[in-house]
């Protein structure tokens, strides 16, 4: 039995019945990828041409290492949440579903790939 | 029979000739270049794979990455992540409820591209001279 009353169970949901918890987790990600994004990027842009050993290297130090875990999973969680908005504005039906939880799966995919990668360099070399 | 011209009467805004604004041009771009992106992190998710993997993969795709065509892929990405970036700080500021009325909207769309064409700038320099 629930002590929560309908009225308290239904404010503050609206038709999509999750009231503001998607748009409100979108914004947390977006403020971590505001520290995060030059932290990554620029380093990346400097390591991009370098040889095999000297990217081994760049990446196996744990600042780089851990910026770059926590920027994949992070980008890769916020483009999941960015581009289920586009998909529910331009797609509906079955198509919609398809999509959604097709750019899940790569989302999920692509997060580990790099975050994983980048972990084995500085654990494994 | 009010209704016979009905096919043949202009849309407004006409699609084909209407001028998109500024601002709206931004708003699309926004959704454009996020897309755009996490496709390309996709590919370097990829070259970080090869780097983990072994000299061989790594040497494969990099080959493919700092390719003329790599290049120019990656370019575009930096371009993207960075409009998207700053438009991104915009659309926070805009959350708080700041920033609202017609010359703010456009003053900050114009600072959001000449910021992101600077730090466009600034990693290309990065890649390349350094």
């Amino acid at each position: 039995m629930s002590y929560l009353t309908d009225r308290k169970r239904a404010t503050g949901l609206g038709s999509a019945k999750s009231g503001t918890a998607h748009f409100w987790e979108q914004r947390l990600s977006a403020v971590a990828l505001v520290v995060l994004t030059p932290l990554f990027v620029l380093p990346l842009a400097y390591n991009l041409g370098s040889s095999f050993d000297e990217v081994r290297a760049a990446y196996a130090h744990p600042i780089n290492a851990i910026i770059g875990v926590a920027f994949f999973l992070t980008a890769f969680l916020h483009f999941f949440q960015g581009v289920t908005v586009v998909i529910e504005d331009y797609v509906h039906g079955r198509w919609e579903l398809v999509l959604i939880i097709t750019m899940r799966m790569l989302s999920a995919l692509f997060s580990l790939i790099g975050a994983f990668a980048i972990l084995k360099i500085a654990f494994a070399g | 029979m009010a209704d016979v011209e009905r096919g043949n009467r202009p849309l407004s805004p006409h699609l084909q000739v209407y001028r998109l604004p500024l601002n709206a041009t931004v708003s699309i771009l926004h959704r454009a270049t996020g897309v755009a992106v996490g496709l390309v992190l996709m590919i370097l998710a990829l070259w970080f794979l090869g780097a983990a993997w072994s000299e061989p993969v790594f040497n494969a795709i990099d080959w493919l990455v700092t390719s003329w065509l790599g290049w120019l892929v990656l370019l575009a990405g930096a371009a993207s992540l960075w409009l998207h970036f700053f438009n991104g700080l915009r659309h926070l500021i805009w959350d708080t409820g700041a920033w609202f009325g017609q010359k703010r909207v456009r003053k900050s769309a114009v600072v959001t591209i000449a910021l992101a064409a600077a730090m466009t700038l600034v990693t290309l320099i990065v890649a390349i001279v350094w």
